[in-house]
Formats: structure tokens, sequence, C-alpha cells
């Protein structure tokens, strides 16, 4: 990139007159000290692991030596076929499907009410929040403890009840409901925050105007204030989908992908069975099939974003 | 709300509408039920756990919501004067402030030159940057693991600091970039005129007007970088080298079910989190929130 090529396509493209004073020499030097920094880690230790794990996933490899190995698409095979692989998919779909259904509404509905002024409100929001700003392993233990079968509070609340509630982290039929439970305790808070940020940036007068029309507070609920958040609500849609697909920490903590491998997300299942056995070629396969799935999410996403825009 | 509406002109100008509306409170009852059922949910894990550290293993089983019958803090004890605890915090607290400080440093100086240099390909060049907002980190977890054994980066702190800055840098970067591109354009024009240079008005306008930014772009990327699990269980392999979460993974795995024990050591690692929360929570949700209508 010569300076002089710059400056003559950046005034083409400026057009104005006044903008070409912007443009001399002097500006080249502060460029090639403030970028190249940002872009060199950026692209060492971002970029190019995501392209390495396009190259590996064709190859077989235990990570020393050359890659030499060339498989074609075995490691893709191998990785839909393994066993595990369906049940970790499926986990991360119910998860996206619980934070979509039980986790967003209820954000909504909380939002709602704690947008108002007040103290006690106010106390209420940092209270919600908090369980967001606490660590994923902080917050899997706690719940260890919680569906604890022999010292939590859920054998208590089952004394309470005279029956006996099973080990729910070591059912098969309750672990995925339990830790949905938590994934909503986890995170409803910051969805709630955006909502709350959303109502609050609702203008007072179209909220007065309504309400001296006779129009009903939740009539001004449905028809105003959710219209006019539904960017705040599109956001924090693509905000839980791409947190869901890769859930990770919490799930090691509260049940390690047990019982038998039936709790595993497909980062617990990359972790379990590329990682830790070192099978680097079927676990980059996972990593782009994941890689993939957010891409897709990503450009629904700006779809349905650009539909609503023009709307 | 009520008063200011019958303040207002427009109620003046509409005196037929009745003011029968005006008491009805801003939350509902039911509302206030539902606040109040999330609020205990919320609270009572929190609630137990920090309890749970005084008693012993057979009070948890027969107590476990009251208070303990003697607050023994034995347990809290032996943490403290264990060599684990306080070696695994210092070992993050280290790892965050110098993520905090290079992501810092780096992602305005980025943002600056996008905000405020015009050049060829700069449009291009941001949404490059800014990749790493629509991808997860763990896709590349496992070549990055390869990448940082070339380099030699595993097993240091270096080498987490440094991957860590790198992936904060989409997210700094336009934080910073929204920020800068908000602040009067007169007096980037005046100092050209002065004959400044573009570093020198970054060092010198430029980041002494963004505090409020640099503080949250800080406590965001502190926060993320304190919790952080998947690239120190992968990087790190020396227990002197742990972090906090490994550090309790590892509690955790010696103690099996001594709930008492690992209940105390929670607490101790939740307490000053939530400590730090209460207090920098503004600038967590102004970048949460400002990040997020914008981005």
């Amino acid at each position: 990139m010569t300076s002089v090529a710059t400056t003559s396509i950046a005034a083409d493209v400026a057009g104005a007159p006044r903008r070409r004073r912007y443009m001399d020499r002097k500006s080249l030097v502060p460029l090639l000290l403030l970028i190249p920094p940002s872009l060199i880690l950026f692209v060492t230790f971002v970029v190019l692991p995501v392209i390495d794990a396009a190259t590996y996933s064709f190859f077989q490899w235990t990570g020393y030596g050359p890659v030499t190995n060339f498989v074609g698409l075995d490691n893709y095979i191998d990785v839909i076929n393994h066993r595990n692989f369906a049940t970790s998919v499926r986990n991360s779909l119910i998860v996206v499907a619980a934070s979509l259904l039980i986790q967003l509404p209820l954000a909504l509905w909380v939002s709602i009410a704690l947008a108002e002024k007040g103290r006690i409100v106010a106390w209420m929001r940092t209270l919600f929040f908090l369980p967001y700003m606490l660590a994923e392993i902080a917050a899997g233990l706690i719940w260890k403890f919680v569906y604890d079968g022999n010292y939590g509070l859920v054998p208590q609340i089952g004394d309470a009840l005279h029956t006996k509630l099973p080990f729910v982290l070591a059912d098969k039929l309750w672990v995925i409901p339990a830790i949905m439970l938590v994934i909503v305790w986890k995170y409803f808070g910051f969805h709630m925050m955006i909502y709350i940020a959303g109502l609050q940036s609702i203008p007072a007068e179209v909220l007065e105007a309504a309400r001296l029309d006779g129009v009903k507070k939740w009539q001004i609920v449905r028809h105003i204030k959710i219209p006019m958040i539904w960017s705040s609500i599109i956001i924090s849609v693509f905000f839980s989908i791409t947190g869901a697909l890769q859930l990770f920490d919490v799930i090691i903590p509260l049940t390690n992908g047990g019982p038998s491998n039936s709790s595993h997300t497909i980062v617990s299942f990359l972790y379990a069975f590329g990682i830790l056995r070192m099978k680097i070629g079927f676990g980059a396969a996972v990593s782009v099939l994941l890689c993939i799935a957010c891409v897709i999410v990503a450009i629904v996403y700006r779809r349905v974003l650009f539909r609503s825009e023009t709307d | 709300m009520a008063d200011t509406a019958l303040a207002s002109p427009a109620a003046a100008a509409t005196p037929m509408k009745p003011p029968r509306r005006r008491k009805r409170p801003a939350i509902s009852f039911a509302q206030w039920l539902t606040l109040a059922v999330v609020a205990l949910f919320i609270i009572v894990p929190f609630y137990t756990t920090l309890l749970g550290g005084f008693k012993g293993i057979g009070e948890l089983r027969t107590n476990p919501f009251g208070l303990p019958q003697a607050w023994d803090p034995s347990n809290f004890l032996g943490i403290l004067l264990g060599p684990t605890l306080f070696r695994s915090l210092w070992n993050s607290l280290f790892i965050s402030l110098g993520t905090v400080a290079l992501s810092i440093l780096l992602a305005s100086m980025t943002a600056f030159a996008f905000a405020h240099i015009r050049f060829f390909g700069s449009k291009f060049l941001m949404s490059f940057l800014l990749l790493c907002l629509l991808f997860p980190s763990a896709t590349a977890i496992l070549p990055l693991f390869i990448k940082m054994r070339d380099l030699g980066l595993l097993d240091s702190h270096l080498g987490i600091i440094i991957v860590q800055v790198a992936f904060s840098l989409s997210f700094s970067i336009l934080l910073f970039h929204n920020f800068f591109k908000q602040l009067p354009k007169e007096l980037i024009d005046a100092a050209r005129m002065d004959n400044c240079g573009y570093l020198r008005i970054y060092w010198y306008v430029t980041l002494p007007l963004s505090l409020p930014i640099i503080a949250t772009v800080g406590v965001f990327n502190f926060v993320s970088s304190w919790n952080s699990f998947l690239l120190p269980l992968i990087a790190l392999n020396t227990d002197a080298n742990y972090t906090w979460p490994l550090g309790i993974m590892q509690f955790q795995g010696e103690h099996g079910s001594d709930w008492p024990k690992i209940l105390a050591y929670l607490t101790l690692t939740i307490v000053p989190a939530i400590a730090f929360f209460l207090l920098a929570q503004r600038y967590i949700i102004s970048g949460l929130t400002g990040g997020a209508v914008k981005g």
C-alpha cells in the first residue's frame, strides 16, 4: 500500500476537497503504528486457527509431526456417526428452544415491570442481573449442590412433599431440564437488561399520549412497547442462539457430560472426544460444523434484521 | 408518571378524560408476584451457598435453609490458610489485569485509526476485525491449542493474556469506535490545524476524553477474563499456574461431596466478585446495551 495510491483513491471516494487535507503522507506512519498490532494478534490467534480447523478436519493427525495423512471426509463421517454427537446436537437444540421459549418471555415479562422507576425496582434489577456476572464455574457448582441427591436442596423439597425425588443430575430423564433451569437462572438477567434498555429509551410522550387516549396497560405493552423494542428482542434472540450453541462452562461442573454422556453439548462433546483424546482431525471437524451452524445463524439473523428494518 | 401527565398541556387540553386511571399502579399485583417468585429463585441458591460453608456435613443434610446452629469458621480458615486459594486468585488477577491493559491499548489505537483517519479499505478492514462477534471462540479452541504449543505459549500466563486480548478485540474495537465517532469532530480538526500529528491527538486529545468508555471496556474484559474457563483449562497444566476456576474445580475433585468445604471455597471466590459487580455494574450495563444496540 503506497501512500500516493491511497491518497488518490481515498480522495476519489471522498470527493469533497475539504477532506483531501486529511489524506496526506503524514497519516501513513500513524496507520502503520495503530492498526497492525491488533491485526497481527487477530489474524494469528483468531483467523488462522479457524482456517487451521478447516484444514485439520481433512487429516488424521495426533498433533505431532507433519500433517500428512489425508483422509478426505472421513472425520466428518466419524463425527456424524458418533453415537454421542446426535445427543449433543439434540441437547444444544433443546437449550436453544428453552432459551427462546422460556428465558426470553420471562425476561420480557420481568423487564416490563422493572423498566419503571423506584428503589425496590432498581435493587431487583441488580439482583436479577447478578447471576449473569457470576462465573459459569461458580454457577455450575452452586447448582450442583442444589441438585445434590444427598445434601442438596432437591431432596429437602422432596421430603417436604413426602416423596423421594431422583438424583436429578444422575438421571438421564431429568438432567436436561435441570441444566435448562440453571441456564434460565444464569442468563435471563442479561436479556432482561437488553429489554430494559430498550423500554427506557421509548419516548415518554408516546406512552403518555397513549395513556391519555385511554389505551389499557397491556394494550400499550402489546401494541407500543413490544413493537418499539423489537430490535432489542431480535438482538437477544441472536445472543441466546449463539450462546446456547457454545454452552460449555456450565456443563463441566454440573455433569461433565454425564450420566453416560447424555448431557453433552456440542462444545463439551468437542472437548471430551476431540481435545481430551487428542483426536485433532475429529475435533476440528466438530469445530467446522459448529462454525457453519453459527454462520447460518448469522446470515439468517441479518436477513431477519434487514427485513424488520425495511418494514 | 400520572402526575406529569396531568401537568402537561396535553392533559389540560383534554379535560374530558376522567382521572380514573390516575391511581393505577405502574406495576400490578400479578407482576409483583412474579418478581417475588423470581427473586426467591435467584436468591435461594446464593443464600444456601453462603451459609453452607459454616455448617457441618450433618447439619447441611438436616437444616439447609436455616441459619447455622454454630458459626463454625474452620472451613474458611482452612482454605484461607492453605496455599491454593490466594495463589489461584493472584494468577487470575494478573491475567485479567494484563488482558485489560493490553486490550484497551490495542483496541483504542485501532478504533482511533478507523474513526479518524481516512484510508483505502478501512471499512473492509474494520468489518474483518469485527468478524469475531459472529463466531464463538470455542470453534477455534483446538487449533488454538496447537498454535499456542508451537509458539511456546502453553502453560504461561502471557499466552493466556495474548489469546484473550485477540478474542476481545472485536467487541472492544466496536465499543471504542462508536464512542470516538461521537466525540466532537471540531476537536480533532482544531488539533490538526495546529499541526498536531495523529499519534499525539490520540494520546493527548482522544484518550483523556474517553475515560467512560475505557472504564466500560476495561470492566467488561476484566469480568470475562476473570470468569474464563475453557482457555485456561486447555492451556495451563501446572497447579502453580492455575486460575481460580481451575483451582475450584480441582478442589471440588479432591473433596468429592464434602459440600461444606466446597461451599466455603465457593463463598470465598464469589464474595469479591459480587462486591466488584456492585461497584462496576453501571459500566457493564452500558457496555452491554451500547454494544448490543449499535452492534
